[in-house]
């Protein structure tokens, strides 16, 4: 498996999106026509788009850096363990991003 | 030294070491901050899910809150640490040009900086509500 540099693309990739989340809390400071130009982004298809590629990156490279805390730790360095907890890892991210998507829709898309 | 009769501990063995004299400061770090955002996460997306849908005034007034804005801050300040120490690892394992490696390091730096600061200012303004 080779996902230590799906981490690392992640993380490079997480980098640059917090362009983003610093735009959105810049322009809710800033008042009503700058907030609603970042939400014409995000609701635009490119702008959910990247929204949810910065949700996979996050959680993706959160799980991932879980499995590098259990390596830290000492643990899991097993070959059978190791593919488990990357595939753990892999499914995991790509679950808690649908899920987070399902429950954001859930909750704001009525609102 | 560091033989096998040492009574040092591996820890302080590397204490200091490196060109810089921080030694594993900058693991330990990386470490810190991204257990700080593991915690973190949860109330994190539930704060970005109360705010998806609301107009400028709502979301002002969430974000203007102050339990909410202390997560948000401790947020920002583990993932920008966390991104400063990440992007460094990336461009000292790339870029082997010595001009190009120390001028990417302090790009590196000035921009999480930047987002950190632009962030924190953002939040502080909003929980003043002016």
């Amino acid at each position: 498996m080779a996902l230590s540099i799906v981490h690392r693309a992640t993380g490079l990739a997480l980098y640059f999106g917090t362009l983003l989340l610093a735009w959105w809390l810049i322009a809710a400071a800033t008042g009503p026509t700058a907030y609603a130009n970042v939400q014409a982004f995000t609701g635009s298809a490119i702008g959910r788009l990247i929204v949810f590629g910065y949700t996979w990156a996050l959680m993706h490279h959160l799980c991932s850096g879980i499995r590098h805390f259990v390596w830290d730790l000492g643990y899991g360095f097993k070959a059978t363990e190791r593919e488990a907890l990357t595939w753990g890892a892999l499914v995991a991210g790509i679950t808690l991003t649908v899920l987070v998507w399902i429950i954001a829709y859930a909750v704001g898309g009525g609102r | 030294m560091s033989g096998p009769s040492s009574m040092r501990t591996p820890l302080e063995r590397v204490r200091g070491l490196g060109s810089a004299h921080t030694g594993t400061s900058d693991f330990w770090r990386q470490r810190l901050t991204a257990v700080a955002m593991t915690l973190l996460i949860v109330p994190v997306i539930v704060v970005v899910i109360m705010l998806i849908g609301r107009n400028h005034a709502g979301a002002a007034q969430i974000l203007g809150s102050i339990p909410i804005a202390i997560i948000l801050l401790l947020f920002i300040v583990a993932s920008t640490w966390h991104m400063k120490i990440g992007m460094q690892v990336v461009i000292e394992d790339y870029i082997h040009n010595e001009k190009l490696k120390i001028a990417s390091v302090m790009a590196n730096n000035f921009f999480c900086v930047a987002v950190a600061l632009a962030s924190i200012y953002a939040i502080l303004k909003l929980s003043s509500g002016v």
